[in-house]
């Protein structure tokens, strides 16, 4: 089983990126569910959703305490949340960032990890550029594509057509593929390096 | 077809498959997206001949639906926690009238302080109301037991209640095969009321009925979902012929065969305790689980039947009964009294407590080394409890007691579980 964890604020899409994850892992013929964690439901509150993925049915409905990736919508959450808390050993970090792991203060934390497994995309940024608003949730499943493999950038394109209509759906694709590539070139450097 | 998507999402579909032709409700949370999904398929006509009405209340969303019902209409409604309380008169008069509603209750918990999240206090507290009671485990019994809601319901003239664990089902994203309405039709014939408000025939529904005739009444209401402890399995098997799968029945027995301990629970917490006795099988600890679909009827005989040869009985319940202890444990009981069996009420998850593995493996150690105390109230914190206590040991006007935790115990935004 394949645990995903999605930190960001209140009108982020947080819990509609955990659903489309999902449906795109449904897409790969997995077994998926999602489900977020309900609190002050305001904009700009924290917020938390999961995914499960596995190739048998998920039975286990607790909170995703030791994820194997860790999808991080709002880089501010780092000082407020303890996004890290029960991360496997050598899991995935993805940041909406324009900056480095360094330059966010987080250098020594993942001096562990192997370095194609941390990365950085300006999700905000392509969003604005593709969709108009400062939704990174689409983007980071684009960049979540480029990862381990485990969902297709086709997949994450059918879980935005099953979501949204129209212009809405394209600039969301188009955000989706933008930041797959971006990811991509970021894999290629770290295998280099 | 199968179909990625939310728990309310699928329930909604269930529903206009089976073909309603009132649908009346008052949103409130976590049953929205069900009601919210229903009203998007009676406004675009994919669901025809169906009326959605707005109302104003609860009270009044079970009033219309109890009005639909006697004028000879499919009728459905949905609520949860306060709102279900809300129309308590509506519910016992439901049944009492013999109306054969359905009603989806998204379980969660009941106030004050206010909670929106998931347990089974709302459900359970209608629990002697009369209605059939039925929790689902996944979201695909979820939709399963709709559909058969309808035909339970109309064939014995009396209305279900579909329980489903709020946030944690119906806003569950996961796989669901949804049904064709050829099958839902070939499993659901029209409704054939038993009565019906017809001005061609007139009659009165809901006469007053003194001493004379009253305990005799109560006994019929007895009688009838004595007469569903027979028919939910037939209609369970039917579902299955029809559709192809195992859904709906009395209980669910897991791993019972040689169990030494059987946990027994309702609704969506079976998986993760399923996953939990898994671990402790690998560990050689001979334990099983079984579900309880059918919480009304209580269905006696076969929790007795199953449960024969267990040590001991351990109920995690998502519910209290405020100074006495467990309510599904204390059902358990009287299903197994005689034996010399411990039954254990652990009561867990509520207000949306996550229940982990982790916790259960601790807790059912305990079980197995007779630690246990029969009634358990799992992850207590008991911090908070003796802080409020040492609060107003000390003082008298120690203040509002939700106020006065959510000071000591500071932010919980930060918190993952």
């Amino acid at each position: 089983m394949f645990q995903v964890r999605i930190h960001g604020r209140g009108g982020q899409g947080v819990v509609t990126g955990a659903e489309m994850l999902s449906i795109a892992a449904f897409q790969g013929g997995r077994h998926a569910q999602a489900f977020p964690s309900f609190g002050s439901e305001r904009t700009g509150a924290p917020v938390v959703a999961f995914c499960r993925m596995d190739d048998k049915e998920i039975r286990l409905r607790e909170p995703i305490m030791e994820p194997d990736a860790l999808i991080i919508q709002d880089p501010t959450l780092l000082h407020q949340v303890d996004v890290f808390s029960g991360l496997k050993k050598n899991g995935y970090i993805l940041i909406n960032t324009t900056k480095t792991f360094d330059q966010m203060g987080l250098g020594e934390f993942v001096k562990g990890f192997k370095p194609d497994h941390l990365l950085t995309v300006p999700a905000s940024e392509l969003a604005m550029k593709h969709v108009r608003r400062p939704v990174p949730n689409v983007p980071l499943l684009g960049a979540f594509a480029a990862l381990g493999g485990l969902i297709t950038l086709q997949a994450v394109h059918a879980a935005i057509d099953q979501k949204f209509d129209g212009a809405v759906a394209k600039g969301n694709r188009d955000a989706a593929s933008e930041a797959y590539e971006i990811v991509m070139e970021q894999e290629r450097q770290a295998q280099h390096a | 077809m199968l179909e990625q998507c939310e728990g309310s999402h699928a329930v909604a579909r269930a529903v206009a498959l089976s073909r309603p032709e009132v649908i009346c409700a008052y949103p409130i949370s976590p049953q929205t997206h069900i009601v919210e999904g229903l009203g998007e398929l009676v406004k675009s006509g994919t669901l025809e001949r169906c009326e959605f009405i707005n109302v104003e209340s609860e009270f009044a969303a079970l009033s219309v639906a109890i009005g639909a019902s006697a004028a000879g209409a499919r009728a459905y409604t949905a609520t949860a926690s306060q709102g279900l309380l809300y129309m308590a008169e509506a519910v016992y008069n439901a049944s009492g009238l013999g109306l054969p509603i359905v009603m989806t209750v998204a379980n969660r918990a009941i106030g004050a302080p206010i909670n929106i999240w998931n347990d089974h206090t709302d459900s359970m507290s209608m629990r002697d109301a009369g209605w059939i009671q039925i929790f689902a485990e996944t979201n695909q019994e979820a939709l399963d037991l709709h559909i058969q809601a309808f035909r339970i319901a109309e064939q014995l003239s009396l209305p279900v209640m579909v329980c489903m664990d709020g946030f944690i089902l119906t806003h569950a994203y996961e796989r669901i095969d949804i049904p064709e309405q050829a099958q839902v039709d070939r499993y659901l014939p029209p409704y054939e009321p038993r009565q019906v408000l017809d001005p061609s025939e007139p009659v009165t529904i809901g006469a007053m009925v003194g001493p004379e005739a009253f305990t005799e009444v109560r006994y019929l209401a007895h009688a009838k979902q004595l007469q569903a402890l027979d028919l939910l399995p037939e209609l369970a098997k039917e579902f299955k012929e029809v559709f192809g799968r195992d859904s709906g029945g009395l209980v669910k027995p897991y791993k019972l065969d040689d169990a030494e301990t059987i946990v027994i629970a309702l609704g969506s917490v079976l998986g993760t305790i399923k996953d939990t006795v898994d671990e402790m099988r690998e560990q050689g600890v001979k334990i099983g689980v079984l579900g309880i679909t059918s919480f009304r009827p209580f269905p006696i005989e076969a929790i007795r039947a199953v449960t024969a040869h267990a040590k001991r009985i351990v109920v995690i319940e998502k519910c209290f009964a405020v100074g006495i202890g467990g309510i599904v444990s204390r059902d358990v009981r009287s299903a197994v009294q005689s034996r010399p069996q411990q039954v254990f009420a652990v009561v867990a998850g509520l207000g949306g407590r996550a229940i982990t593995k982790a916790s259960l493996h601790k807790m059912l150690q305990q079980a197995i080394a007779d630690q246990l105390e029969l009634l358990t109230f799992l992850d207590l914190d008991w911090g908070i409890v003796n802080r409020v206590l040492e609060r107003e040991k000390l003082q008298r006007r120690s203040g509002p007691v939700a106020e006065g935790i959510l000071r000591d115990i500071g932010t919980v935004s930060s918190k993952i579980a």
